[in-house]
């Protein structure tokens, strides 16, 4: 059977099932109430796309730099890097965000206009303990026989790691990076406790407004489904395309 | 070339035992004014670490090494600037992989000896045609051969007109027939006049390309000699392990 009939042979049993259930509800749907608010899950969808993308590149940069911290020679700065990870990983986001906001920002005086700024800061904290895992992973991979070839055409320590070691192991974790974006947009759904005006906030809002409360969510399911499906894809993309490289 | 080893010790802490492993011992060895040296002896008595040393890629615990008077730095900064004068050659894994063999050819020369791209691909491409190579430039290691890969290594090494060249049983990991192709290309270096260094189990090959043979052994040197000589001489050591080498 082709991979792509099997999977729709899953979807439609998966929709028959849903159908059924909702069917068994007798529920009265109130679709047009929800209609009327489209322009705010529009909006709080590509705030999320935009939350998203910003604290993915942050911590991108947080995450490469912890990695080579863990991979330091110096037990205090590989200390640093370890608890931040352990910290991070070992604590709900929730409660990050909390603190964060009312804890951290406050205690700086941080105006109440930076709220998505302080949003995306603790998101970008947050995946960037995961990201430390996944480039330790992707450096660690690179052999010792890589670096003595780069010492023995005569680069530098720093040249070796830009030109040989980082543009391999970048091909090696951008399969998990894009599966850990997935993670990312999803978790940004947790910044509406802080009242950024994003894609769970608009949903929220829409929600206490009409009381349909299935008519404001399952639109907000569809909505990161159709940012997290293609980077699962790219995901599996990334896999194949860099597979050959392994020689 | 003219090398001078005094008194050489090369002692590893191993991590898990704690204690030190001794691999060179007060090695001594002092060659005449030769253009291609060859370094045979069992596994494990010290022949890749001193061919690490003399490329530069690790500093001894003890004693001096001299190329034609001129000692080796220890400090990282000399010892890149060493690095950039000759050229080293390992059993496998010397290429880039993300890179394509001609890209492997022109790092070096660019982001090390800061030749223009244009000017670096000029360089290398009439060395490409004599070894063969060029139909190969656009492809990336994993689909090269070994030997392939081992002759694209070599070139490497050799583009940046080092002073000599260091190869480290640069056909321990080939089949045969790929063995031979690799050890042609050293032959033409030979025969084109360009120094090196050469660790090998390959004595047949040893034979014809060496100048002087040096046997390592329990770290240290008890025989150095032509080839002539060497496969000639009484020392128990070499005939023993020149009885095992030819049963093989």
């Amino acid at each position: 059977m082709p991979r792509w009939l099997a999977h729709l042979i899953v979807i439609a049993l998966l929709a028959a099932a849903c159908g059924w259930a909702f069917a068994s509800l007798d529920m009265t749907w109130n679709w047009g109430v929800v209609w009327e608010y489209r322009q705010a899950f529009w909006k709080g969808w590509w705030m999320t796309l935009g939350l998203a993308l910003a604290a993915l590149l942050a911590s991108s940069l947080i995450g490469l730099a912890a990695a080579v911290m863990l991979r330091s020679r110096f037990a205090i700065v590989e200390a640093f890097a370890r608890v931040y990870v352990e910290l991070i990983r070992g604590t709900p986001l929730l409660v990050q965000l909390l603190v964060g906001w009312y804890v951290v920002a406050a205690a700086l005086h941080v105006g109440t206009e930076y709220r998505a700024a302080v949003g995306v800061l603790v998101l970008a904290l947050f995946s960037g303990a995961y990201m430390a895992e996944i480039f330790r992973g992707g450096l660690d991979a690179i052999p010792k026989a890589q670096i003595d070839s780069a010492r023995a055409v005569g680069l530098t320590r720093w040249q070796a790691f830009r030109l040989v070691v980082l543009p391999q192991a970048v091909r090696i974790v951008l399969p998990a990076v894009a599966g850990q974006l997935v993670s990312l947009i999803k978790d940004s759904s947790l910044l509406s406790v802080l009242s950024i005006g994003e894609f769970t906030f608009a949903a929220r809002n829409v929600n206490s407004a009409t009381y349909s409360t299935l008519e404001s969510y399952l639109p907000l399911a569809a909505g990161y489904l159709a940012l997290t499906l293609p980077l699962s894809a790219l995901s599996r993309w990334l896999e194949r395309r860099f597979r050959y490289e392994a020689a | 070339m003219n090398l001078a080893i005094h008194g050489l010790v090369q002692r590893f802490a191993d991590p898990r035992s704690g204690t030190q492993a001794t691999v060179l011992d007060r090695l001594d060895l002092v060659t005449g004014d030769i253009q291609a040296l060859v370094l045979v002896g069992p596994s494990g008595g010290g022949k890749s670490t001193l061919l690490r040393i003399l490329a530069g890629l690790d500093v001894p615990t003890a004693g001096t090494v001299a190329f034609d008077g001129e000692p080796l730095p220890r400090d990282e900064k000399g010892l890149i600037g060493y690095r950039r004068t000759v050229g080293t050659v390992f059993q496998a894994y010397n290429l880039f992989p993300h890179l394509t063999a001609m890209q492997n050819l022109l790092l070096p020369l660019v982001h090390v000896h800061g030749l223009a791209e244009a000017e670096a691909r000029e360089r290398v491409r009439e060395p490409l045609e004599r070894f063969g190579l060029a139909s190969h430039a656009h492809k990336r290691p994993a689909e090269l051969s070994g030997g392939q890969k081992q002759r694209v290594a070599i070139l490497r090494a050799l583009v940046v007109r080092p002073r000599r060249l260091f190869l480290d049983e640069p056909t321990s990991a080939l089949d045969p027939e790929m063995t031979g192709e690799v050890l042609d290309m050293i032959g033409e270096l030979k025969a084109t006049g360009t120094q090196f260094v050469l660790v090998t189990h390959e004595m047949g090959f040893a034979r014809r390309v060496a100048d002087e043979v040096a046997f390592i052994a329990d770290g240290g040197c008890p025989a150095l000699a032509t080839p002539a000589e060497f496969f000639s001489c009484h020392e128990p050591r070499v005939v023993s392990f020149l009885e095992r080498v030819q049963r093989e």
